[in-house]
């Protein structure tokens, strides 16, 4: 083995997420909304892990305690091993190495692309702002953002945006990646751009992704497990390996077997579906 | 490199300043000045209709404005006309500035921490309804000098509109910004500096256009009763002097003035927010 393949090796043993029995209740516990219930969950190092369920199930409040936003009103959640929080400790710590790239984007719209993606360290005082600026400038490049860098987020495409916010993400090299329906309010072609733009930029940096969508097409097409999430409460209804072979381009959603894997979540995910639809139909 | 882009602003300059002539924007607004003098003078020179007759008309004031000698003393060739521009210019920069240096940090506060809110706020929201006029007998007692009365009223609302809307601006910040930057390791002082300052920007620019608009308005308040220059001055002696051409004067001139310093303040914003005036799509480049 090489020392750079061992490398890689031993950083695809970080970012191993356990949740445990997580409960999540808002308001009274014991007459106010139970959002998580007993939801337990494992995402494998290194590996990309889909969290579908109907929209409102409580996907986000499991993100959110995961990421330090939202504590948790009983489980636990531990990061290769550690508890992130847990009995005695109900909010984790947000920090450089659980970022969240969030539903609407959250890059700074009074800062450039580039000071963007140079905040995370600069910050930290992990790197001067000259280091942190010619690092950037090679992952934008890699991510073929070379020609945007010092305009303004708000000067370039939502697309353009969401790899801009990866890049600044994977700045501060973190364990885990926590995305929240990144790419909703994309076109179906530019998502798929979008796609294997993200898987490109999961081969390289090996990291633990986190992903959040409702679009089972896409939950298969990144996803090395996707878990089918009840609705609400969110518990875990269903893990599913996907076995389709890495790495994966446009052609592998035309393949049999991503059609087979489509057929055999389907049924599932469309009961959950049509439990919230009903639900929300008495609610209003 | 430099001055190449510095040649393309002069000339997106010259582009905008076309374009804005071929536009209707120009005739309307010069219609709208034609309109508001024509029927000034309509109602006073020509019909004379009951209550406007007394009134300086626009001839008689202009006449007076331009005259090397004029009647009742005061016109652009005296040197007075100028003295009292630049000490009322004096008191409302003084008075800005101070609002600005004091209501600007104080407005980030508030609106940043919810302790300071909880301390500051009730006390802020019983003082600013109070006129800045009521507050003249104590300015008078507080202050021995004759300029402190003026500029402290002068300052009060300017204050309380800049501390208010700078802590609006902060509440405006969307909560994943701040989401953002607390995954991303920024520090507190870090998170202050780098999202709560530039996200409340465009808020506190309307609070500063708000503020300087206010201070000209209580300026003239504190002028007329105390003060020896100044055009509020100007306006409330010339009342007392019968000399009513002079009183317009005074008014347009304060007019002129007040509208310059918004402008101003909205360009030195418009500069400082590049992002936001890209991101609106207000910016060619």
């Amino acid at each position: 083995m090489t020392a750079t393949a061992r490398k890689v090796e031993q950083r695809a043993l970080r970012g191993a997420i356990r949740i445990e029995d997580a409960v999540k209740i808002y308001g009274d516990p014991e007459s106010g909304v139970v959002a998580v219930d007993h939801c337990s969950l494992e995402c494998p190092p290194g590996e990309i892990t889909m969290v579908v369920g109907p929209s409102g199930c409580g996907k986000t409040t499991l993100l959110n305690a995961i990421a330090g936003f939202h504590s948790l009103t009983s489980g636990k959640i531990y990061l290769d091993g550690e508890l992130l929080c847990g009995p005695g400790r109900p909010k984790a710590d947000p920090g450089p190495e659980r970022i969240v790239v969030f539903q609407n984007g959250a890059l700074f719209p009074w800062k450039t692309n580039l000071d963007n993606v140079i905040f995370g360290p600069v910050m930290q005082g992990t790197m001067s702002a000259s280091e942190a600026r010619d690092k950037a400038r090679v992952l934008m490049a890699e991510a073929g953002l070379s020609s945007i860098v010092h305009e303004y987020p708000g000067q370039v495409s939502s697309g353009m945006r969401r790899r801009v916010e990866i890049v600044r993400a994977l700045m501060n090299d973190p364990k885990v990646l926590l995305l929240d329906e990144p790419y909703r309010a994309l076109d179906a072609l530019t998502k798929s751009v979008m796609h294997e733009s993200l898987l490109q930029t999961c081969y390289r940096n090996r990291v633990t992704v986190f992903f959040i969508t409702h679009d089972l097409e896409e939950a298969i097409f990144l996803g090395d497990q996707v878990a089918i999430m009840t609705s609400r409460p969110c518990r875990t209804k269903k893990i599913l390996k996907v076995d389709l072979p890495h790495p994966r381009d446009h052609h592998t959603r035309t393949t049999k077997r991503f059609r087979e894997l489509m057929d055999e979540t389907m049924e599932t995910v469309h009961e959950e579906a049509q439990k919230a639809f009903e639900l929300g139909e008495r609610e209003g | 490199m430099q001055t190449s882009r510095y040649g393309m602003q002069v000339e997106l300059a010259l582009y905008r300043l076309k374009a804005w002539l071929k536009s209707p924007s120009p005739y309307l607004m010069l219609l709208g000045f034609a309109l508001m003098i024509g029927f000034w003078w309509l109602s006073v020179e020509v019909w004379k209709l009951p209550r406007f007759a007394g009134m300086p008309g626009p001839t008689v004031v202009l006449r007076e404005w331009l005259s090397p000698n004029p009647e009742f003393g005061l016109s652009i060739y005296t040197p007075e006309y100028y003295i009292h521009i630049l000490t009322s210019l004096q008191r409302v920069l003084i008075a800005f500035a101070l609002a600005t240096l004091i209501g600007v940090p104080l407005g980030l506060i508030i609106g940043w921490s919810q302790t300071a809110r909880e301390y500051i706020f009730p006390v802020l929201e019983m003082l600013r309804p109070i006129p800045a006029l009521a507050w003249v007998p104590l300015a008078i007692l507080m202050f021995s000098s004759s300029e402190g009365p003026v500029i402290f009223v002068t300052f009060l609302p300017a204050f309380f509109a800049t501390a208010l809307n700078s802590m609006l601006g902060v509440h405006s910040i969307d909560e994943n910004y701040f989401r953002a930057a607390s995954c991303l390791g920024a520090k507190r002082w870090q998170v202050f500096r780098h999202i709560v300052v530039p996200g409340s920007l465009p808020y506190i620019f309307t609070g500063l256009q708000i503020s300087i608009g206010l201070a000209w308005f209580s300026l003239v308040a504190g002028e007329m009763i105390s003060g020896e220059y100044g055009l509020g001055y100007v306006i409330y002696t010339s009342y007392t002097m019968v000399s009513y051409p002079t009183i317009v004067i005074g008014m347009i001139t304060l007019g002129i003035v007040g509208y310059v310093s918004s402008a101003l303040i909205r360009l030195v914003g418009m500069m400082l927010m590049r992002w936001h005036s890209r991101e609106l799509g207000l910016d060619g480049l």
